[in-house]
């Protein structure tokens, strides 16, 4: 093997001959591994994942291997969509230095707007899940206003219009569950009614938002913006726009996930959503690597933390252990991150110094 | 300019090769009086300290040079013709452009983000990073920025350099006239070399007409070809840096605040009488 240059070599032992140089190769991929988990949080989330996979899937043996029915898989990957769906509208939120509490009202509504234009005001079926997709924007517009052009603080204002959705849906539906109406039941496999559904639109809108922040224009602002508001601004950089349009892509999410858990289930149900979805999405950002106090944040990253929060809920109740502790598991999982992120950024900064 | 006080050594106004005139500007925030009748101007790719303490009324003149706010009454004069600036964005499409130290850039973001912050090239939908990367290392390059890597990130450089790539971003924006507030203060001797070579640089290139607005005379007259002092809101000297010292300005802003005390102690000792 000749030695052409430093990757290629490593390259070549990683991939063909680690034993022509073991310890230099060990070592440089130890060396290599322990740079990426230092630079790359995703890296560290993603080892998590795949450790606590192997647990539930063929150590906790209880009888059976947990992750390898087919209906376990579906489970997961179901819970695991909606917590990601969610996310990727808070990463771009926390990213541009705002939040979103009302995302599981915005969840609740949109499948009654559906089921009500259908029902009520006979609009076609493909017409009806239109809008209430686009309900998700027009709320997100309705946080937006409040934040940007009224002044208040996004936590204040999106707990005001997640407890106001919350009222009417429940005096809408006077608080009782229906069924999806017969006429959009067609649409409903792509919707979450498939069972593979749900984590293909993760996958997809995944790549999508990964793209958007990472690639575009739009992204490097929403950084911008969450960096340094003052100087996004002096720049140039049209901040209200920005935060108007986090607002309206998280409740285009949120509706979203509204409608397939419906479709999931055949049953909307007035008392789905809540503040939990809002919480799962927030943890698997922060999990993930996103800071709170803006400015930075990754896609993959929640992706990842949503994983994470799938796999402990359904690994926990498939081994069969009481679900009752699983509150102690996450929110030490949300603690370890956070110190995670915290130690590792002054890790960094001081690699830097 | 025949309110100054202390004309011995003045540099005559020149209409011709002037790029900015201010002329009999005054700003009053309600009862209190900022700026009087101040006169000022700039030449083509000059440097121009203009110096004072706090409260002496700098940032005032330069909120209303880069069109933060407008003056009470006078007149700005931008290459002959008079102006109105409406806001900030405005300033600046006419080529006037105020760098702050503090809030200039994202720290977050890249060098070559923040070179490129609100006007990335774009192959639709996506950012073209190669050429901002090529075109913010070779504009750095030329003008002499030093910096360990266009993709660093921003939060990583010293005060100085970060300071250095707000003044190049500013310039790789076609500005004409640029504002620099305050560059040296919480900077090491070090650090201040960075950006007075910078300033020297755009000095000699002479596309760039430039204030620099500061209270620590040493370091700016160095730098500068023609010094103003501003105190209480006038300004009370005009003259070619080799004229003057960093003596004669302290001395200045001394004598100013002594009389200042005399004139209260006068008034104190008058009411108890």
């Amino acid at each position: 093997m000749t030695h052409v240059s430093g990757t290629a070599q490593q390259a070549a032992e990683v991939v063909g001959q680690p034993q022509q140089q073991p310890p230099r190769g060990v070592m440089r991929l130890l060396r290599d591994v322990g740079a990426l988990l230092v630079r790359q949080r995703e890296a560290t989330v993603f080892i998590v994942d795949v450790l606590l996979i192997i647990y539930f899937g063929f150590i906790s043996s209880t009888g059976r291997s947990a992750f390898f029915t087919k209906v376990d898989l579906i489970n997961l990957s179901q819970v695991a969509a909606q917590i990601i769906i969610i996310s990727l509208g808070e990463v771009m939120l926390l990213i541009c230095g705002e939040i979103d509490l009302s995302v599981g009202f915005i969840y609740q509504l949109a499948p009654f707007i559906m089921y009500f234009l259908i029902v009520d005001y006979h609009v076609p079926g493909l017409l009806a899940i239109l809008i209430a997709l686009l309900s998700g924007p027009a709320i997100g517009w309705v946080n937006g206003f409040l934040t940007v052009a009224m002044g208040l603080p996004s936590f204040i204002a999106t707990l005001g219009t997640g407890f106001v959705i919350n009222g009417i849906v429940l005096t809408w539906s006077g608080a009782r569950q229906v069924e999806i109406p017969p006429e959009v039941q067609g649409f409903g496999a792509w919707l979450g009614r498939d069972a593979w559904s749900e984590i293909i639109w993760a996958i997809i809108l995944t790549v999508i938002f990964h793209i958007l922040l990472t690639r575009t224009r739009w992204g490097l602002h929403t950084v911008a913006t969450g960096g340094n508001q003052l100087g996004a601004r002096e720049a140039g950089v049209s901040v209200a726009r920005i935060k108007y349009g986090n607002f309206m892509l998280t409740g285009m999410l949120d509706a979203l996930v509204g409608l397939m858990v419906a479709f999931q289930t055949s049953i909307i149900d007035p008392t789905a959503g809540g503040y939990q979805p809002m919480f799962y999405a927030v943890a698997a950002a922060v999990i993930g690597g996103t800071a709170m106090l803006g400015g930075s944040g990754t896609i993959i990253g929640a992706f990842l933390g949503g994983i994470m929060l799938a796999v402990l809920t359904i690994g926990f109740s498939v081994i069969g252990i009481s679900a009752n502790p699983l509150p102690i598991v996450f929110g030490g999982a949300i603690l370890i991150a956070m110190i995670a992120n915290v130690q590792l950024t002054r890790l960094r900064e001081r690699g830097r110094a | 300019m025949t309110d100054l006080q202390h004309q011995d050594a003045a540099v005559p106004p020149s209409a011709d090769g002037d790029v900015l005139q201010v002329e009999h500007v005054s700003k009053k925030y309600g009862a209190v009086t900022a700026l009087v009748d101040v006169n000022m101007h700039l030449r083509q790719s000059e440097v121009l300290g203009l110096i004072g303490d706090n409260g002496a009324g700098k940032s005032t003149l330069l909120k209303i040079l880069c069109g933060f706010q407008p003056p009470t009454s006078g007149r700005i004069i931008l290459e002959g013709q008079e102006i109105t600036l409406k806001s900030v964005d405005h300033a600046r499409s006419l080529g006037i452009d105020a760098v702050y130290q503090d809030l200039a850039l994202v720290n977050q973001l890249t060098v070559y983000q923040n070179m490129f912050l609100n006007r990335e090239p774009v192959r639709w939908p996506l950012l073209r990073n190669r050429i901002m990367k090529k075109q913010a290392k070779e504009h750095l390059d030329d003008m002499g920025v030093r910096i360990p890597s266009v993709d660093a990130e921003v939060a990583k450089l010293s005060g100085g350099q970060r300071q250095a790539i707000a003044v190049a971003r500013s310039v790789y924006s076609d500005a004409k006239i640029l504002l620099l507030d305050e560059p040296l203060a919480a900077m090491g001797v070090k650090e201040g070399a960075i950006i007075l070579d910078l300033v020297d640089r755009l000095k000699s290139e002479g596309k760039v007409s430039i204030i620099i607005i500061a209270h620590n005379y040493g370091q700016v007259l160095q730098v500068c070809d023609r010094v103003n002092l501003l105190q209480g809101g006038r300004i009370t000297l005009d003259k070619r840096s080799q004229d003057t010292s960093a003596q004669e300005l302290t001395d200045l802003v001394v004598a100013e605040y002594r009389k200042a005390l005399e004139e209260r102690q006068r008034a104190d000792r008058e009411r108890s009488a």
